[in-house]
């Protein structure tokens, strides 16, 4: 199946990625070509079959809500590029 | 200097034929003269590793070494390392610098293994040439004109050129095994679920697996018992008893049932990869092992069910870099979103792009039921042909790859052709089960691997089959002209 252009521009929207104008065609492309191999299965028999989502029979663990982690924000926050006071900075979102 | 096995090195540290100090320099003058052809490394650790070496000499000398402490050791650049860079082949994670260790990482150093260095690797784990990383492709020892495989492709050659006697690594879709196969040596992984993924970065949660790059499985053995077992800090870490590997090796493989999957040895195999391949089951069968044909009737929808599953979770996973709390951040952005947008093009490549924009399609509204539910569905289809076979055999045996080692820059620009590389190693992923890949000839003066996939925690049963190959052959031992000096 061919990925229109304006596919592959909704698509990185919805992946919060900035596709240029010179790099939209080689992704219709190879986009296209990928979907085109995975749209394979379509063909195969499913009817009645159970969808597997890990491959491990097991429920998920749970442990009590206790504080187990000391602080260490200023260790974390060494590894972003703009912080202030503690917090993370990012551009203004309200006006 | 020939290349060792970690056993080899374990028994001449313990007799004092060697101090860890040396063997920690020897590896560290290997990188310094090999790493500028293979590009094996992304970030060397020499100051540490020779402080590392030095208090494991004082644990030999005391006696209080365990039989891994003092041998070096590479870990693949996925692994956080504290205080290390850590950058997962990414220019998004070039800045990187880890505030904690991975659980491989730090079980590994509690055995007292010496870590000389990050290997190089494809971006985030997504390929299988090592060309997508950000750091540049590693060169394969056998033909440095060739691809060492992927993604864990530093570590594959790092281990073959003997620039270190073992390299840890990550396999979603065969990333441990093909880089084995296409560099010729033993590349080793378990269970989804018997090594904690904790610090390991995300790539495909429901496939990632730790596993391990080494000369022999017997070091694969005894790696994996350092790495393997329970930890709380990953939720699907499985909870059960880790056996002694070690003590299974040497078990007999006579009356043990190998079954061979037709599906394998199709005609996108080459001929002469599959003649070798049936040499190496034909030298088990010598064992007193019995061979059957078995089937595996979903194996060829297991590329497109990958290529569904995996983007989708890494299109989840990957949401995370977003400019803001680690990583590449965009200079000049004026809103939130630009940031994260302009952050996000220029902080990934582009086989990582594509993988995040195939994941967000199959998850879009309209497709998932098309794409995702019926991958998940096709993935049970696959599993339950695995279990089916498990019935009747001990293990599964066949080629690793569908050809040895392609020329770097051969695939690289066609997504669909490089996926096809990993027919024969993905399915293992989607069911979670443990392989390995063991080298058993060359064509054209290029190595080829032999495939053996074992029952869910079936680690000691494939150990053990590969252990009694490699007593009876020396295809693990042919070093490439590289390596002797």
């Amino acid at each position: 199946m061919a990925l229109s252009k304006r596919d592959v521009e909704y698509i990185a929207h919805l992946a919060r990625l900035e596709v240029s104008d010179d790099e939209i065609a080689d992704y219709v492309d190879k986009l296209s070509s990928i979907i085109d191999l995975v749209a394979q299965l379509g063909e195969v028999d499913t009817v009645g079959v159970l969808p597997m989502a890990h491959p491990l029979d097991m429920s998920q663990r749970l442990r009590p809500d206790e504080v187990t982690e000391e602080d260490q924000r200023g260790r974390f926050q060494a590894n972003s590029a703009a912080v202030a006071d503690g917090f993370y900075r990012v551009p203004k979102v309200i006006e | 200097m020939e290349r060792q096995t970690l056993a080899q090195l374990s028994a001449a540290l313990h007799d004092g034929s060697v101090s860890s100090r040396e063997a920690t320099e020897a590896s560290l003058a290997r990188i310094a003269q090999f790493n500028p052809l293979l590009n094996a490394f992304i970030t060397v650790t020499g100051d540490r590793a020779l402080a590392a070496a030095d208090a494991a000499d004082r644990l030999l000398a005391e006696g209080k070494a365990g039989p891994l402490t003092g041998i070096p050791l590479a870990h693949k650049d996925i692994f956080c390392t504290r205080e290390v860079l850590t950058t997962c082949g990414s220019k998004m994670l070039s800045n990187f610098v880890s505030p904690y260790d991975a659980a491989v990482v730090e079980d590994l150093a509690a055995a007292g293994l010496v870590m000389v260095g990050k290997t190089n690797m494809d971006e985030f784990a997504m390929g299988s040439s090592n060309e997508t990383s950000f750091y540049g492709p590693v060169a394969n020892p056998w033909d440095l004109e060739r691809s060492p495989g992927g993604s864990s492709g530093g570590s594959a050659a790092a281990v073959a050129a003997g620039l270190v006697p073992a390299a840890t690594g990550t396999d979603t879709g065969g990333s441990i095994r093909q880089p084995a196969a296409l560099v010729g040596i033993t590349g080793f992984k378990p269970t989804y679920g018997r090594v904690s993924r904790y610090g390991m970065i995300a790539f495909a949660s429901s496939l990632d697996q730790a596993g391990t790059l080494t000369l022999t499985a017997e070091d694969a053995a005894l790696l994996m018992q350092a790495m393997a077992g329970f930890d709380a800090r990953d939720s699907t870490c499985a909870d059960r008893p880790v056996p002694d590997y070690a003590a299974y090796l040497d078990a007999s493989v006579a009356g043990k049932r190998i079954g061979i999957p037709k599906e394998f040895f199709d005609e996108g195999l080459d001929p002469a990869s599959a003649e070798h391949v049936r040499t190496a089951i034909s030298v088990l069968e010598g064992l007193g092992a019995m061979v059957e044909e078995v089937s595996l009737p979903h194996i060829g929808a297991s590329v497109p069910t990958y290529y569904i599953v995996a983007p989708a979770e890494c299109s989840s996973n990957l949401s995370r870099f977003d400019g803001v709390r680690f990583g590449y951040r965009h200079k000049d952005a004026d809103s939130l979103e630009s940031l994260y947008k302009k952050s996000r093009k220029e902080g990934f490549g582009a086989e990582v792009k594509r993988r995040i924009m195939t994941g967000t399609y199959v998850l879009s509204a309209g497709y998932y039921d098309a794409y995702y539910l019926q991958a998940q569905k096709t993935r049970q289809l696959i599993a339950a042909d695995f279990a089916q076979c498990f019935e009747t055999v001990d293990i599964i045996a066949g080629p690793t790859t569908p050809t040895p080692a392609f020329r770097l820059g051969e695939k690289v620009d066609d997504p669909v052709q490089m996926y096809l590389n990993d027919i024969y190693t993905i399915g293992v992923n989607l069911a979670g089960l443990p392989g390995i890949s063991v080298p058993c000839g060359f064509v054209a003066g290029l190595p080829v691997g032999l495939q053996m996939i074992g029952p869910t925690f079936g680690e000691s049963t494939v150990l053990n089959f590969a252990h009694q190959y490699q007593l009876q052959t020396d295809w693990h031992l042919q070093t490439p002209d590289l390596a002797r000096d």
